[in-house]
């Protein structure tokens, strides 16, 4: 392959994790409504009801400490539609995004309307919650809202006309008083990225490839980087090439004992910085040999994968061993540390 | 007591649906050299280094840690980051130069906008208790804010494809313009909704970029360049987040920083960044613009909309029509946020 | 150029988990404190700064934007910094330019990290494309300069050991700290498991919740003030890449020049005899001796002498965290700002049982990144020296 002109490379980077949120006392009490089928609101000095709930008066700066019930029936004030729900959201048919205020709020909630068709919505219709089947006190108890023909209802839940299938909030304590709060939520969140290489970056990766190391000298300060890259000193990206032998010094290592999340290797093991011959900047990589025997200085030489396997990844290498020579002289790498 | 400070160079890369590497290293570095060519400086004489930009753009923690190997940062500089567009790196810089604590300053924003699927990652702005777990995207935020302006009889959709066809034509001229051409607005409102009531024209496109100024104080500003941009006020004012607690139809924090800067009548041009129709709209009138004002020659972020460094470029382009003789006085200004939540504006003028 | 000064701060009690606060009521525990003690009240506020280490140890992009009410912000300009780990003291010294550049006459500076939202290793485990998988996590990047440190200066191996011991017992003074062991022991230390050898388990910092908040004034603010002020006499920051070729780890050239401008702008010619406490940041032991000798308080592979012969005590020529430091609270990106506070806190006299006895001029300190971004005070009872 033209190695040269070949285009960056680019690869997949998911990042996923479950967030554990703490809540507080006023979101505390907020998600331990829905879990029991009750919507709350924060009532600031001015007597305003907001929802979702603020924690602190935006006029008084004081904490919110008044939580009272509106109706789970509402009032659309804006929407949008979607015609392609992305991942996460409320519903996985295309469905209205709408600002709602409920009745005994006054301001407006964001969530999900199951209308069926972009037609059925509008500024000004009347839907209601739909819960989830299973709430765990958490903004998706509320599945999503749906639109809504019965008269409205009043914030303590009791409805005038026959109850829908959601019907009225469970009756039960106050959630203020509730034996069993909600104190945290967890959130889910994944992304997919496309991770791209530069240009310099995906040559050394095409020569690992091919089982070669491939160093760039820089223009202005003449040290051979590996990988190449835009010299950090000076600005510039490295040009020339300079071939570097699998083979180096330790400068300093340091022995992994403990494990930690997101680790990909069994402590423990040993990370070394490795300054390979004819290079300015040294690696880091795994030290497997001798097991407690890795010094300061140490001679090293990469040992490659089954030749089968290599792909543009520095994986290639699975690691360095010792190569038995006498140790470097300290002098010889300490500018390297 | 305080030192005039002017902006005497401006460089941007083109703005393009995918570009460059995630670490943004290799599209800066010719930037920095362009930005300081512009201004007759030589790196070694810039005081305080400044960027703006998100790790959620890139996807990992410290994004910004890789960009700094752009500047060749050995010896060592002043140096400071904004996790924010870069227009308000552009301002702390300027407070540092006000202060007297730097005479000149480079500041830069960079951002691969398409590495994740951007509209789906600003869901992350959002409160993340009761509003982010539902995934709301940007699209669709900014398309409930429309519609809230539609209903108060703010703007329309025709208005709507008006900026959408005039911002695209003025993007003819611009080599660094991601979107341009001549629809007519019949033809735009014929489209389908994107997410009703926006249509794609209605929208910022996705872009990779990313963008550079150099900032000097006085006598030092005039020594650099002929015509600098002197700074006449700059401000930034937040609004809450919360969609349903404030009027989306108005732009409290803008009104609020044009208010602060003085924002002159006799403006010959304004480089807004509003990524979608409407706000351009919303903005206009917040800041009290009047019909004579030059909205946009750049064609704006409709035309190209690099996150993080889209406003700073506003600024740019602003400060450019006053460098070159075009325009008496400018203003650039910057959003942050869902539904033009934070803004800034800064006032841009040439003296003799 | 003009006056700044600390008005007040306010720190939160930190710990592992604070299960018992949204990230709003965190910011409001500092915030409120630094309100009460710097006798101000929201109206005076003309703006809010807010520092953070990565969005992605929380989850939230951008977190100001939906903290905008809660901080006080809104209506009013608010700035996020983030400079990885030294951005608490970033945050500090934008504020404090905010100040002096006359733009401002009360600024507050907050800064958090709610780390028990997710994990800060994993976040920062996250590992791109075309990368070898030997993530060392994050004392693993730290303890092969340790190792170097020890090489090339020669100091004994219990140093870092006796430092931890010195911040942990001064922890136990210090209400907020989320690490309280009084009856620690070199032998324990000693005993506690090598987790990045050379690094043992006792000489790491935790992983906190937490936030800190500083109110910083004008002169006229200052001198309105009915308690005593801490004056910022000087600031320095500075960045230097992560790798490149001939990175001097262990002596970093960019925490060097912050330092040299810092004592030059303050105007002090001998730091170690001028400064009566430093709240240097110090998430692993060794880097007490390591920061000494950079900030300039002890030649080159000397800096341990001053630990081993206790000097660094509360009581010693130079008491280094008295707070307990890093070692004993750790909310990542409130490290740094609780490093400046510190400091503000001694020459206020509002330190108190971690108080050094007449302290007059004091350093905060905070590095963050591949030890590359440097940002420092020095904060004293009265404006000048
Ligand atoms: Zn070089």
């Amino acid at each position: 392959m033209d190695t040269a002109s070949a285009p960056p490379l680019a690869a997949p980077l998911d990042i996923a994790f479950d967030y554990t949120r703490s809540l507080g006392p006023v979101l505390g009490r907020f998600m331990t409504g829905l879990r029991d089928r009750r919507v709350l609101g924060a009532r600031t000095a001015d007597g305003r009801v907001h929802v979702p709930p603020l924690e602190y008066d935006p006029a008084t700066h004081t904490p919110i400490t008044e939580l009272v019930p509106v109706s789970p029936t509402g009032t659309v004030t804006s929407w949008t539609w979607t015609d392609r729900p992305l991942d996460g959201q409320p519903l996985d048919r295309p469905f209205g995004w709408a600002l709602i205020r409920l009745d005994g709020a006054d301001t407006a909630l964001l969530h999900a309307v199951d209308a069926g068709a972009r037609e059925s919505m509008r500024t000004g219709m009347r839907v209601r919650v739909r819960w989830a089947a299973e709430r765990s006190g958490d903004i998706r108890d509320i599945a999503c809202f749906e639109p809504d023909s019965g008269p409205p209802h009043s914030p303590d839940g009791t409805t005038s006309g026959a109850p829908g299938t959601n019907g009225a909030p469970a009756a039960g304590a106050d959630p203020a008083t509730s034996v069993d709060p909600v104190i945290g939520i967890v959130t889910p969140i994944r992304l997919s990225y496309t991770h791209t290489a530069s240009a310099e970056e995906s040559r050394y990766l095409h020569a690992l490839s091919e089982g070669r190391l491939l160093g760039q000298r820089c223009p202005a300060c003449r040290k051979v980087y590996v990988p190449p890259r835009v010299c950090p000193a000076d600005g510039v990206p490295t040009e020339e090439e300079v071939p570097v032998r699998d083979h180096g010094t330790v400068t300093t290592f340091c022995v992994v004992n403990v494990p930690f999340a997101g680790q990909r290797l069994e402590p423990p093991y040993v990370v070394a910085q490795v300054l390979l011959d004819g290079a300015d900047i040294p690696i880091p990589h795994l030290i497997i040999g001798q097991a407690g025997d890795v010094r300061m200085g140490m001679r090293v030489a990469a040992v490659w994968r089954d030749r089968a396997t290599w792909t543009t990844t520095p994986e290639n290498i699975a690691h360095f061993r010792p190569t038995g020579e006498p140790d470097a002289p300290y002098e010889s790498y300490q500018e390297h540390l | 007591m305080n030192p005039a400070v002017a902006v005497i160079g401006f460089a941007q890369a083109p703005c393009r649906p995918s570009a460059g590497t995630t670490s943004g290293v290799e599209t800066l570095v010719p930037l920095f050299h362009q930005a300081l060519s512009a201004a007759h400086l030589d790196r070694r004489e810039v005081d305080f280094w400044c960027s703006g930009s998100s790790d959620y753009l890139a996807g990992r923690a410290f994004s910004f840690v890789n960009a700094i190997d752009a500047i060749g940062a050995y010896p060592p500089i002043c140096e400071s980051h904004v996790e924010m567009d870069a227009a308000w790196a552009f301002y702390e810089a300027y407070v540092k130069i006000l202060a007297g604590e730097a005479e000149t300053a480079l500041v830069y924003g960079f951002g691969k906008s398409s590495a994740g699927l951007l509209r789906r990652v600003l869901a992350l702005q959002l409160d993340p208790y009761v509003t982010a777990p539902l995934w709301p995207d940007s699209v669709s935020v900014a398309a409930l804010q429309a519609r809230l302006a539609i209903d108060a009889g703010v703007v329309t959709e025709q208005a709507m494809a008006e900026v959408a066809a005039r911002s695209r034509a003025d993007a003819t001229t611009n080599p660094y313009a991601q979107v341009s051409g001549q629809p007519t607005v019949d033809e735009l409102v014929a489209t389908p909704y994107l997410a009703d009531p926006l249509r794609a024209h209605d929208c910022a496109p996705v872009s990779d970029g990313a963008a550079a100024l150099v900032l000097a104080a006085g006598e030092r500003a005039r020594r650099h360049r002929e015509q600098p941009a002197w700074i006449s006020g700059v401000a930034h004012r937040v609004d809450p987040q919360g969609l349903g607690e404030r009027d989306l139809t108005t732009v409290p924090s803008a009104t609020a920083a044009a208010e602060a800067v003085a924002l002159p009548a006799d403006l010959d041009v304004a480089e807004l960044h509003a990524p979608f129709t409407h706000q351009e709209l919303l903005l206009r009138t917040a800041l009290g613009l009047g019909d004579r004002v030059r909205i946009n020659p750049s064609g704006g972020a409709l035309c190209g909309n690099p996150m993080f460094s889209a406003g700073l470029a506003r600024i740019g382009a602003a400060a450019e029509q006053v460098m070159t003789g075009q325009a008496r006085r400018a203003a650039g200004h910057a959003t942050s946020g869902p539904a033009l939540q934070q803004n800034l504006i800064c006032v841009l003028e040439a003296r003799s | 150029m003009r006056r700044a000064a600390v008005l007040g701060t306010g720190q939160t009690q930190h710990q592992t988990r604070r299960t018992d606060v949204s990230m709003a009521g965190l910011c409001r525990e500092a915030i409120d404190r630094a309100l009460a003690d710097a006798g101000v009240d929201w109206p005076q506020i003309d703006a809010v700064v807010l520092g953070k280490a990565p969005d992605l140890f929380e989850g939230v992009m951008m977190p100001e934007l939906f903290l905008a009410d809660a901080l006080g912000a809104a209506g009013r300009p608010l700035l996020r910094v983030h400079t990885a780990g030294s951005v608490g003291g970033a945050t500090g010294v934008v504020a404090t330019s905010l100040v002096r550049a006359g733009v401002h006459q009360r600024v507050l500076a907050v800064a958090f990290e709610k780390q028990s939202e997710s994990n800060a290793m994993w976040a920062l485990s996250i590992q791109p494309p075309f990368t070898a998988p030997i993530g060392a996590g994050a004392g693993g990047y730290f303890a092969p300069h340790v190792r170097a440190y020890i090489r090339r200066s020669n100091a004994p191996e219990h140093v870092g050991a006796m430092v931890a011991v010195k911040d942990r017992r001064n922890g136990a003074l210090n209400p907020n700290a989320h690490l309280r062991q009084p009856e620690i022991t070199l032998e324990s230390v000693q005993a506690s498991p090598m987790l990045w050898d050379p690094i043992r388990y006792d000489e790491t910092c935790p992983s906190s919740d937490g936030a800190c908040a500083i109110v910083i004034g004008d002169q006229a603010a200052a001198e309105a003030s009915e308690r005593p002020v801490a004056w910022i006499r000087a600031t320095a920051m500075r960045t230097e890449p992560t790798y490149f070729a001939g990175k001097d780890h262990v002596n970093p050239r960019a925490g060097a020049e912050a330092a040299q401008a810092l004592w030059q702008a303050a105007g002090i010619t001998d730091p170690l005899a001028e400064v009566d406490v430093a709240e240097i940041y110090v998430p692993f032991s060794w880097f007490e001796p390591m920061w000494l000798e950079n900030l300039g308080f002890a030649e080159a592979g000397h800096g341990w002498k001053l630990t081993e012969s206790g000097e660094t005590r509360i009581g010693g020529r130079l008491p280094v965290n008295p707070s307990g430091g890093v070692l004993c609270s750790n909310p990542i990106g409130a490290s740094g700002m609780l490093r400046f506070a510190e400091a503000a806190k001694q020459v206020m006299g509002r330190a108190g049982e971690h108080q050094v006895a007449g302290a007059k001029t004091a350093l905060g300190h905070a590095y963050g990144g591949g030890s590359q971004f440097f940002s420092m005070w020095v904060v004293s009872e009265t404006p000048d020296s």
